[in-house]
């Protein structure tokens, strides 16, 4: 077996194992985390493309990996959103219990 | 004249792979935040310079061995402050 | 031997990827997701590809600094029943299957457009075939990126509560800055600009470009003002929103002139491709670093004590 096909099979695995984190683990974070190891595995997958695209004295065809450039700082840019949201979700939620806890008192007194 | 400064690079690699060895061992063996930072940051910093060194003799030219001391330089500054950032997070019950 | 490293780095990649995935606590699970990063870097050099390499390690930094200030936050979680999860493990285990057959499948060496890619550069007096595609072949897939990176920044900036949004970001640790950290935003980010220059202008003929110089410019700023020398900028400034659009708007407007001189959008005038794309890639850099360290920073804040 080559590297590049190793490294092909572990992207494999990645995607698998980033997409069953996306839809099963119980934590916002966490699947935000899954989502960024499956883009990796991605991203992994055109890493081996364009290796055995590796010709003109390349080490491997630029067309795959500057794409893949482009798609980290997208991913980047999508995490931080969702990491804001989620930010502002637990924000939105401390605010509602706290206004509950004001008004749980007036309404038993 | 390339034997001689292969056999300095090789030597110096395993050199500072003990030392990275060394520090891991104590990452993973000692008991507390304070010792396991003791091992890691010395060692690490030790066989980083020492791999530097070695690889500094297989360098194309004065340029490049200065980039790879430059790179040393950073992870000593960058290295020793992370050290005194984690040893206070710990020392303030925040670890 | 090779294969060896190969098959080292793999597992290594695989346990980290697991670890992060099934740590308990939320900040181990962060901080195994950045030495995920730094392991993957290693992988795209061993894949041949630095440049990306360079880029998976100065974003994924970011990124691991954002889940890591993401770990302390109270958000509701609810895992799905056990049989829908096995369910979920076959699927998901199906799709790896099927990628892993299409990898084992697929034809190598790989149809490629090496050959193409670095027959102008000559003419585009370029050395990094890879710069050459994301400013030249394929300029627009450059463009719509920036431009999303604007758009997530908005995005961003529109969860602030109406009061706030045009106030200062609050930046996490400013308030209390421990010396050590000080020292470092004293020292370091000197010597970040300078590598990020670097980095930036060997970009044409070697490794490396904007998106990884504009990570290190961020970096170094969000590093000074997590220290506290520096207040976050207010997000109403004019200067600054001037300097996040500035960088895609040159580079859009001057794809428009393509239209007038080599007769297409994105076309560079023959002769002068050079010059057109080094004045993009400044442009851009400058514009994405202030991207990157704002969308870090968040929305607008008020200050607890203003």
């Amino acid at each position: 077996m080559s590297g590049p096909t190793l490294y092909g099979l572990a992207a494999a695995l990645l995607v698998g194992l980033g997409l069953y984190g996306v839809l099963a683990q119980a934590s916002p974070l966490r699947r935000v985390l899954a989502f960024n190891l499956m883009g990796a595995g991605v991203f992994l997958m055109f890493g081996v493309a364009a290796r055995r695209g590796a010709a003109a004295g390349l080490p491997g065809d630029p067309v795959p990996q500057a794409l893949v450039i482009t798609g980290i700082v997208v991913a980047f840019a999508a995490t931080a959103l969702a990491v804001m949201l989620m930010r502002r979700l637990a924000q939105t939620r401390a605010e509602e219990a706290a206004a509950a806890a004001s008004s749980a008192p007036a309404e038993h007194g | 004249m390339s034997a001689l400064a292969d056999l300095f690079t090789g030597a110096m690699v395993v050199a500072g792979l003990f030392f990275f060895l060394a520090g891991t061992a104590g990452l993973l063996r000692f008991p507390d935040t304070l010792s396991r930072l003791h091992a890691l940051t010395k060692a690490d910093t030790l066989g980083l310079g020492l791999i530097v060194l070695g690889l500094m003799a297989q360098a194309p030219g004065p340029l490049a061995a200065l980039k790879l001391l430059a790179i040393w330089l950073i992870a000593l500054l960058s290295g020793a402050i992370a050290g005194q950032l984690i040893a206070r997070a710990a020392r303030d019950g925040r670890g | 031997m090779k294969l060896a490293l190969d098959a080292v780095l793999v597992a290594t990649l695989l346990v980290l990827a697991l670890f992060s995935l099934a740590a308990r606590q939320a900040r181990a699970s962060a901080i195994g997701f950045m030495g995920f990063g730094l392991v993957l870097a290693l992988v795209w050099v061993r894949l041949g590809a630095v440049d990306v390499a360079l880029t998976e390690a100065a974003v994924g930094a970011l990124t691991g600094l954002l889940l890591l200030g993401a770990t302390s936050l109270a958000t509701p979680a609810a895992q799905p029943s056990r049989p829908l999860r096995l369910a979920l493990a076959g699927l998901c285990a199906l799709v790896a299957g099927g990628l892993a057959f299409l990898v084992l499948e697929a034809p190598d060496p790989a149809p490629s457009l090496a050959a193409a890619a670095v027959e102008p550069l000559a003419a585009l007096d370029l050395g990094n075939p890879v710069t050459a595609v994301l400013l030249a072949y394929r300029a627009l897939d450059t463009l719509l990126e920036t431009v999303v990176v604007v758009l997530a920044l908005i995005g961003i900036w529109s969860l602030a509560p109406d009061a706030d949004w045009r106030g200062a970001p609050m930046v996490p640790g400013a308030d209390a800055p421990s010396p050590p950290l000080r020292l470092l935003a004293r020292l370091l980010p000197p010597v970040g600009l300078v590598v990020a220059v670097h980095i930036l202008w060997i970009g044409a003929d070697a490794p490396g470009g904007k998106f990884q110089a504009a990570t290190l410019i961020a970096a170094m700023g969000l590093l000074v003002l997590m220290a506290g020398l520096a207040p976050a900028p207010k997000l109403g400034n004019t200067r600054l929103r001037a300097l996040v659009v500035g960088g895609p708007a040159l580079f859009l407007a001057l794809g428009l002139l393509g239209f007038l001189v080599p007769g297409s959008f994105l076309a560079w005038p023959e002769g002068l491709a050079k010059p057109v794309i080094v004045l993009i890639e400044v442009a851009l850099t400058t514009s994405l670093a202030v991207l990157l360290a704002l969308i870090v920073l968040g929305p607008g804040a008020r200050r607890p004590r203003a």
